[in-house]
């Protein structure tokens, strides 16, 4: 029989509860996703505005264009206009294009020093014999919560005290700090989970730690490493505050690149930039979603 | 073989309670091992750093490096009489030096600090203090009028002591006096308590509004079978995982003058259009997008605690009379409360550092304490106060941290 969400004995004032408390969960929702959605639209503006002209509103198709999006490709160009040297003038010089470069090269080599080290770390942290974990754990996940503007002036202070500041290898070290809280908590959810019987039947019969940890853990812990490699990831993708102060021109990344658009010369590119960034969160959340319920089948755990 | 013990002893002849506690402390180094290479990376990039900068909110050598001779000759002044020729005839001597090696604006610079004016006084003076003769005293007046005045002589004590209280009196609007006293700054100087109190504000305020909107959220995912409950989740994970920046854009575009809530306004009559209400660039859009930014941190704790929560209880309030509004709150409220207390000390913790909305949407009366941190970095360059100002912060936010593992537990921290 189906559950019904109203049960019959429901009087008039619960009816009109239930509804009323529905509409005002609606109302957050939109709240919520209302902000990211109407960007896409915004993004497709033929003037240089933040809003909607009256030809948008009216579903004019003259008031629609994709200059902003040629303007991600365009803006910084030598030569725009060029037919010759066009594609290498824009993977040289465009703004945009360097700073979407300059996000990769850091997020990539971050992800996988934070990756490689938080797992490491997290597979002893979730052993019974760690010592001081209490403690140890609350130091390893203090960068997620300390404000970045304190982290960011003490990397900067430091750094550019030993020639760390304003180069890549300055900012791929600190964003690999900030990631390595994440991969931590994922991996350790991923472990609590983890059958220890799995290990010791595969020592008794012969493997060695290295081996168990290859053919046994690693397939069992995956999915929360590559989901804690993301988080990490869209961290470093995302951060501004530690690459203002720590990164000079060359090193911009695509948020600081809209910081300064913001701030400097606001126009719809950084919508167009927004979109597409909606876009990739999307793509992501819909690989950490399947890899934690991949994890969950094979853990035996299953929605009920 | 002939002491008798009541130890059980294995094979070799070791005792097994031995053999155990060594069996288990190589486990133990073997786990600690594995976290080892984090805890040293950590510490190298991030512990060392931050504490090498805090250091600098009360460490400032630069004065009693530069002006050795004033430094120790002002060490045995009691700020209160007129100094002597011997401290004059000391002050000069330092300054013919550091005009030599060009470090005067770096002094100057200090002192200024500490009594605003003093910059001109001391590059000034320095040009032509290689001409000076004896006696100092006289001769430092006959520059200028400000060396007879004993208030330029007490900040100039002040900024000779490497270990000092200046910096982090000065985040709490308090100033050191050559007398050893503590006294409140200048009125026109105070803006630093101002600014805690409002960024404390902000943060109450932005993590009631989440904890408003999130509940409600909560409880119907909770309450909705699992697949819907799934699908709103997403609702709630999109946001969660878009860009700082998109989402601080998204409310520009939503909030300002001529942007979609305004439009809306109008159309709706609620205002007219050459009265529309400026909700961006000041407090208000500051709270609107904090508050939409830290919403799925709340939502997130508060309904996996509410998912273990069986609704058997609340039926079992109700069929022995209670009403809605008792049942829920007399029995579903407090069993939720560890979900709201994760939620609301994380966004509270998360708010209180906030920089990027503030600084891109919160217009004069809009900016927290970061903005000021990042300002003194960045464009003031006065690097002690930055690190006395993130000193004072920290604290703040390491006790909320440890209230958070005290009653959460860092190890239930979750994402997602």
């Amino acid at each position: 029989m189906k559950k019904r969400a109203i049960p019959v004995y429901a009087s008039r004032g619960d009816v009109a509860w239930f509804y009323t408390f529905r509409f005002i969960c609606a109302l957050v929702f939109l709240f919520l996703i209302f902000p990211i959605i109407i960007i896409i639209p915004l993004s497709f503006n033929q003037e240089p505005y933040f809003s909607f002209t009256s030809g948008m509103l009216s579903l004019d198709p003259d008031a629609y264009s994709y200059r902003w999006y040629w303007d991600i490709l365009k803006n910084g160009m030598a030569d725009p206009d060029a037919s010759n040297g066009w594609w290498a003038d824009m993977w040289n010089n465009a703004q945009w294009i360097r700073s979407i470069k300059n996000s990769f090269i850091v997020g990539i080599f971050a992800t996988i020093l934070a990756t490689v080290l938080g797992t490491i770390a997290a597979i002893g942290l979730s052993s019974s014999h760690m010592p001081y974990k209490r403690i140890i754990m609350s130091l390893l996940i203090s960068p997620m919560i300390i404000p970045l503007v304190i982290t960011a002036s003490g990397l900067f202070y430091s750094f550019s005290q030993v020639g760390l500041a304003k180069n890549y290898l300055g900012l791929i070290l600190a964003h690999a700090v900030l990631g390595t809280p994440f991969v931590i908590i994922t991996v350790t959810a991923t472990l609590v989970g983890f059958d220890q019987s799995l290990t010791r039947a595969s020592a008794s019969l012969g493997a060695g730690p290295v081996r168990t940890f290859f053919k046994i853990q690693t397939p069992l812990i995956l999915p929360g490493v590559i989901s804690g490699a993301l988080f990490a990831f869209i961290t470093s993708f995302d951060e501004v505050v530690v690459v203002l102060q720590l990164a000079d021109v060359r090193q911009r990344t695509i948020p600081r690149q809209m910081f300064s658009g913001i701030r400097e010369q606001i126009s719809p590119t950084i919508l167009a930039v927004a979109t597409i960034l909606v876009i990739l969160s999307i793509i992501l959340l819909t690989i950490v979603e399947l890899l934690r319920r991949r994890s969950e089948r094979l853990r035996g755990i299953t929605p009920e | 073989m002939n002491n008798f013990t009541e130890e059980n002893f294995s094979s070799d002849g070791v005792s097994l309670k031995k053999k155990l506690s060594r069996s288990l402390f190589k486990s133990k180094m073997r786990a600690f091992s594995l976290v080892l290479p984090l805890l040293a990376f950590l510490a190298i990039f991030f512990v060392i750093p931050i504490i090498n900068l805090l250091s600098q909110s009360f460490l400032d050598f630069r004065y009693a490096t530069l002006m050795p001779s004033s430094t120790q000759a002002l060490k045995d002044w009691d700020g209160k009489s007129f100094p002597t020729e011997e401290i004059a005839k000391a002050m000069v001597i330092d300054l013919i030096k550091a005009k030599k090696n060009k470090t005067i604006g770096k002094v100057a610079t200090r002192v200024n600090r500490e009594l605003s004016g003093t910059r001109s006084l001391f590059t000034k003076t320095a040009r032509a203090a290689k001409k000076m003769e004896a006696p100092y005293m006289e001769a430092l007046i006959k520059k200028d009028r400000k060396w007879e005045n004993l208030k330029t002589w007490q900040a100039i004590k002040i900024s000779s002591m490497a270990v000092t209280p200046s910096y982090l009196l000065a985040a709490v609007d308090r100033k050191y006096t050559a007398e050893g006293e503590i006294i409140q700054q200048d009125e026109n100087r105070r803006i630093h308590v101002t600014l805690f109190l409002r960024t404390i504000e902000i943060s109450v305020i932005v993590t009631l509004a989440t904890l408003l909107l999130g509940y409600p959220v909560a409880f119907l995912m909770a309450s909705l079978p699992l697949r819907t409950s799934n699908l709103l989740l997403i609702l709630v994970l999109l946001p969660f995982w878009t860009s700082l920046l998109v989402r601080t854009t998204a409310w520009i575009a939503m909030l300002q003058s001529s942007g979609v809530v305004n439009d809306l306004l109008v159309f709706f009559g609620i205002t007219v259009d050459d009265a529309r209400f400026s909700l961006i660039y000041n407090k208000t859009g500051t709270l609107i997008a904090m508050t939409h930014i830290l919403l799925p941190f709340m939502i997130l704790p508060i309904y996996s605690v509410m998912k273990t929560i069986s609704p058997s209880f609340v039926m079992a309030a109700k069929s022995m009379g209670a009403t809605n509004w008792t049942a829920f709150w007399r029995v579903y409220f407090p069993m939720t409360i560890p979900g709201v207390g994760a939620g609301a000390i994380l966004v509270f913790i998360l708010a209180i550092g906030y920089y990027i909305t503030p600084a891109l949407v919160g217009g004069q009366d809009g900016q927290m304490i970061s903005n000021i941190i990042d300002f003194h970095m960045r464009s003031s360059l006065n690097w002690n106060l930055a690190a006395a100002l993130g000193l004072v912060l920290l604290i703040f936010i390491l006790f909320f941290f440890w209230l958070y593992d005290r009653f959460v537990g860092i190890d239930n921290m979750k994402l997602g």
